[in-house]
C-alpha cells in the first residue's frame, strides 16, 4: 500500500499518480473488504494498513496461518501516540481513555495480526529507522536457514500524521513548492517528499509458484566509502555473482541533491552496465520505504518488465538479478539482492 | 555455525543501583528502590510509587560524558552498555560487533514536553527535544559511543523487548554474522507511560506485591540492562573462560488479548517450554526462575498457572525482582537477564519482597530471602508483554572446560 495504486502483477503498466506538495499519502483500499464494522471501529489507520497488506500477502501465498510474524516500523503507531499525548496534556492527566495508549506500542500491528489469525508463533517488531524492514528480513532469513519449511509473514509499515508531518517539515528536509512528485529527480531543487506505506511478504525457504528469491540483505550504518564499496561487491559476490551480472539497480535516491549525486556516482561506477531505476518519486521518503521497493522489485522480476516510470537508465536487460540500494540521509545504507527463481 | 554464545560482560542501572556492585548490595540488604516519584511533575506524584534510577539527567550525562539534553532512555542505555563493555574487557575493534537494543519509551520523556508547546502552536517547541524520539535513535547514540557500526538494530515488543534483543544477538553470533553483540534494553520513566498504565488501572498505589494473593498492580520503573555476548571463537582468542552462556530462548504470542494474558497462560507456557526445548534441559534442571511477576492480578495468575502446569508442586526457587526495581518495561528483559547471570556468577537467588500469602488458585510460594552458596547451573528469565509477546530465556553455567 503506497501513494500509488497497488502493484499487482497486471497493474505495472498503469500510469503513476502524481502529487503536489510535500506529503504523499497512501491510496487506501476499501477496508470493509478486509474487516467487519466492529473491527474497523477499533482499528487505527496504521493497523488497518499493516493488517490489510498482511492479509493480501497471505492470500497470494495461499497461507492461512504463518509460522511467524515479523514487522518493521520506525515511527510506530503515531496516530494513537498523538491522541493519548494530546488528551494527557489537555485533560491534565485526568480521566484518560486507555485505548490509544494500548494501541500506541510499535508491536501493535504485528500482535493484532497474530490475534486475528490466532498465530501463536514467533512474533517480532523491529524499529531501527531505515533498517526496520531490513532487520525483519535478516531475522526471517536466519529462521528460514534453520527451518526452510516455515512460512514467515514479514513486512513493514509507517504512517504520516498531521503532527508528524509538521514536525518533520520543521527539520527542513522536504521540498517546498513542488507541483509534481513525479518530477522529484528532474527538478534540481533541494529536499525530498514525505511518504507512508505498507508492504508485507510471505517468505519461505521452499520455492513456490512465482517466487522471487531474496539472496542477501545487508545493512551498513555510517560506513566509510571503502566499506560501502566493498559491501556492494561482497553482497553480490555472496551469490556467486559479479556486479556485471546485476541487471537492474533499484536506487532509493530521495531528492536530496548532494546525497543523490553521491549515490549516482557510486552506482554508475560499480554497475556501469546495469539498468538503473528509482522509486521515491512514487512512494515518498520514509524509513521503511524499502519494503515498497521490494514489492516493486518483486513485481518487476515476476513480470520480467521494468515500467517506464521508474527507469533512469535502460540497459535493455531482462531483470533477473535486481539489487535494491537504499541510502537514507547519508547514514543508513541497505542492500537487498533479489533473483528470479 | 552454532557453538556457544557466552556472556562476557554485564551492565545494569535501575532503581536499586547504577552498577552491578550497587545492585548486588541492594539485593543482599533487601533494599527496594520503589519510592515516591521525583523525576518530573505529575498529578500522580503522591499516589503512584515508582522505581526511579537515583540519578538525574545531569548526573547521568556527567558519568557517560554526553550532553545532558539527550533523552533519559539514551542516557540510561549508555550507562549500562558502557558498564557491560568495560566489564567484558574485550577490544571491540578486533571483532565484527553489533548492538541490539530495545526500548518502548524511546525519546518520549523529551517528546512529551515538546508536545505541550507544539499543541499550543505548531511552530513552537524545541526541535532538539524530538530529534531523538524514534526508538532506534537511542541505539545509534550508544553505537556511536562504543564505536560499533557493523550491525545495529532495535526491538520493540513491549515488555518482552530486551529478551528478544538478547535472543537475536545470540542468533546473529550462531549464524556467524557477528562475533560480539552488545544486547539489552533501556526505558526511562515518562508521564506518557505513567498515565498510560494508570488509565489501564493496573498500577498499585503502594509498593507492588508480585505473586501475592493481595497484589493490586505494578509499579513502573526505569533503567537499562545490557549483556556482551561473544562467540566460542572470541572466547578462545581472548583466552577467557566466561561464567555462563545463553542456552535457550523462545518467543511466542499469546494471541488472546492486546493487554491481558490468557488465563491458562498459554503464551507464557509456550515460551518457557520453547526455551527448555532449545536448551535440551528438563524443567527440573532449572535452579532459579526470574519471573516476569509484575504484580498485576492478571499476569501473576497467568504466569503462575503456566509455571504450575510445567512443574506441578515441584517448582524451583523463583521470584520476581520487580518488587525491587518496579516494572522497567522494555528494559526489564535486559535488566533481569543481568540478574540471571548474577545468580549464576554469585551462586545466589533473589528474594520476592513483600510476599505474604500465596495466590490461592496456584499456591506458589516464591523465594523469600536472599540466599548465597546455592548450586546455580541453569537460570530461566521470563518477560511477557502487551500484544501477547511472550519470551523466555535460559542462561547456563559454563563447565570448567570450554
Amino acid at each position: 500500500m503506497s501513494a500509488q495504486k497497488p502493484w499487482h502483477r497486471e497493474a505495472l503498466g498503469e500510469l503513476p499518480v502524481s502529487y503536489a506538495g510535500d506529503r504523499l499519502a497512501c491510496i487506501e483500499p476499501d477496508y470493509s473488504k478486509y474487516f467487519d464494522v466492529r473491527q474497523l471501529r477499533r482499528m487505527s489507520r496504521i493497523i488497518k494498513m499493516g493488517m490489510a497488506s498482511g492479509m493480501d500477502a497471505l492470500r497470494e501465498a495461499s497461507i492461512d496461518i504463518p509460522h511467524a510474524i515479523i514487522t518493521g516500523t520506525s515511527y510506530g503507531c503515531l496516530e494513537d501516540t498523538g491522541i493519548f499525548l494530546t488528551k494527557m496534556i489537555e485533560n491534565q492527566e485526568q480521566a484518560l481513555n486507555p485505548t490509544p495508549f494500548i494501541q500506541s506500542t510499535h508491536n501493535t500491528v504485528g500482535s493484532q495480526i497474530a490475534l486475528l489469525l490466532q498465530c501463536q508463533g514467533y512474533n517480532q517488531t523491529y524499529t531501527q529507522r531505515a533498517f526496520s524492514f531490513e532487520s525483519a528480513l535478516i531475522d526471517a532469513s536466519m529462521s528460514l536457514e534453520d527451518d526452510p519449511q516455515q512460512f514467515i509473514l514479514t513486512g513493514a509499515v509507517d504512517e504520516i500524521t498531521t503532527a508528524s508531518h509538521r514536525i518533520l517539515q520543521r527539520f527542513d528536509i522536504f521540498r517546498t513548492g513542488s507541483t509534481s512528485s513525479l518530477q522529484l529527480f528532474k527538478d534540481k531543487v533541494p529536499g525530498t517528499l514525505n511518504g507512508e506505506g505498507s508492504a508485507f511478504f510471505v517468505l519461505s525457504g521452499t520455492q513456490g509458484k512465482d517466487s522471487v528469491a531474496i539472496e542477501h540483505v545487508v545493512t551498513l550504518y555510517k560506513p566509510s566509502t571503502a566499506t560501502l564499496s566493498n559491501a556492494f561487491a561482497s553482497c553480490v559476490g555472496s551469490s556467486l555473482l559479479r556486479p556485471a551480472d546485476i541487471d537492474l539497480v533499484l536506487v532509493g535516491k530521495s531528492g536530496h541533491i548532494a546525497e543523490d549525486r553521491d549515490t549516482d556516482n557510486i552506482v554508475s561506477n560499480l554497475f556501469p552496465s546495469s539498468s538503473r531505476a528509482v522509486f521515491k518519486h512514487l512512494t515518498g521518503e520514509f524509513p521503511t520505504a524499502t519494503a515498497l521497493a521490494m514489492a516493486l522489485a518483486s513485481r518487476i522480476i515476476q513480470g520480467q518488465q521494468i515500467p517506464d516510470w521508474v527507469i533512469e537508465k535502460d540497459a535493455h536487460r531482462p531483470p533477473k538479478n535486481v539489487l535494491i540500494y537504499n541510502p537514507y540521509f547519508g547514514i543508513y545504507h541497505s542492500l537487498i539482492l533479489l533473483r528470479a527463481c | 555455525m552454532k557453538g556457544r554464545v557466552h556472556v562476557a560482560g554485564i551492565g545494569v542501572i535501575s532503581a536499586i543501583g547504577s552498577s552491578v556492585e550497587e545492585t548486588m548490595l541492594s539485593f543482599r540488604s533487601a533494599k527496594s528502590g520503589i519510592d515516591k516519584l521525583s523525576l518530573f511533575d505529575s498529578i500522580h506524584q503522591d499516589a503512584l510509587p515508582v522505581g526511579e534510577v537515583k540519578l538525574d539527567n545531569l548526573a547521568l550525562s556527567d558519568r557517560v560524558a554526553h550532553r545532558a539534553n539527550l533523552t533519559r532512555t539514551a542516557l540510561l542505555g549508555l550507562h549500562a552498555a558502557k558498564e557491560a563493555v568495560s566489564n567484558a574487557s574485550i577490544d571491540l575493534k578486533k571483532w565484527r560487533c553489533g548492538i541490539i537494543s530495545a526500548t518502548t519509551v524511546g525519546g518520549m520523556d523529551k517528546t512529551e514536553n515538546f508536545f505541550v508547546d507544539f499543541l499550543a502552536d505548531q511552530n513552537s517547541g524545541k526541535l532538539r527535544d524530538v530529534e531523538n524520539h524514534e526508538c532506534g535513535k537511542s541505539t545509534e547514540i550508544i553505537a556511536d559511543d562504543l564505536g560499533i557500526n557493523t550491525f545495529i538494530s532495535t526491538i520493540n515488543t513491549a515488555c518482552s523487548s530486551s529478551v528478544n534483543a538478547i535472543a537475536l544477538g545470540a542468533r546473529l553470533i550462531q549464524h556467524d554474522k557477528l562475533d560480539v553483540v552488545i544486547a539489552g534494553g533501556s526505558d526511562a520513566l515518562s508521564r506518557f507511560t505513567l498515565n498510560g498504565f494508570n488509565s489501564l488501572m493496573i498500577l498499585d498505589g503502594e509498593p507492588c506485591r508480585p505473586f501475592d494473593a493481595g497484589r493490586k498492580g505494578l509499579n513502573l520503573g526505569e533503567g537499562a540492562g545490557f549483556l556482551v555476548l561473544v562467540s566460542d571463537r572470541v572466547a578462545r582468542a581472548e583466552g577467557r573462560a566466561f561464567s555462563c552462556f545463553v542456552n535457550g530462548f523462545a518467543n511466542t504470542n499469546d494471541a488472546f488479548h492486546q493487554t491481558a494474558s490468557s488465563p491458562e497462560g498459554r503464551g507464557s507456557y509456550g515460551a518457557m517450554v520453547g526455551a527448555l526445548k532449545m536448551s535440551g534441559l528438563e524443567p527440573e534442571a532449572i535452579d532459579y526462575i526470574n519471573l516476569h511477576g509484575t504484580g498485576t492480578v492478571n499476569n501473576d495468575l497467568s504466569e503462575g498457572t503456566a509455571v504450575r502446569r510445567l512443574y506441578g508442586q515441584h517448582y524451583p526457587a523463583l521470584s520476581s525482582t520487580k518488587a525491587f526495581t518496579g516494572h522497567t518495561l522494555g528494559a526489564s528483559g535486559g535488566i533481569e537477564a543481568v540478574f540471571s547471570v548474577l545468580s549464576i556468577q554469585e551462586k545466589c537467588v533473589f528474594p520476592n519482597l513483600r510476599f505474604e500469602t500465596a495466590i490461592p488458585e496456584i499456591g506458589i510460594v516464591p523465594q523469600l530471602s536472599f540466599e548465597t552458596g546455592r548450586s546455580i547451573k541453569n537460570v530461566m528469565s521470563n518477560s511477557f508483554g502487551f500484544g501477547g509477546n511472550c519470551s523466555s530465556i535460559i542462561f547456563s553455567a559454563n563447565d570448567a572446560t570450554l
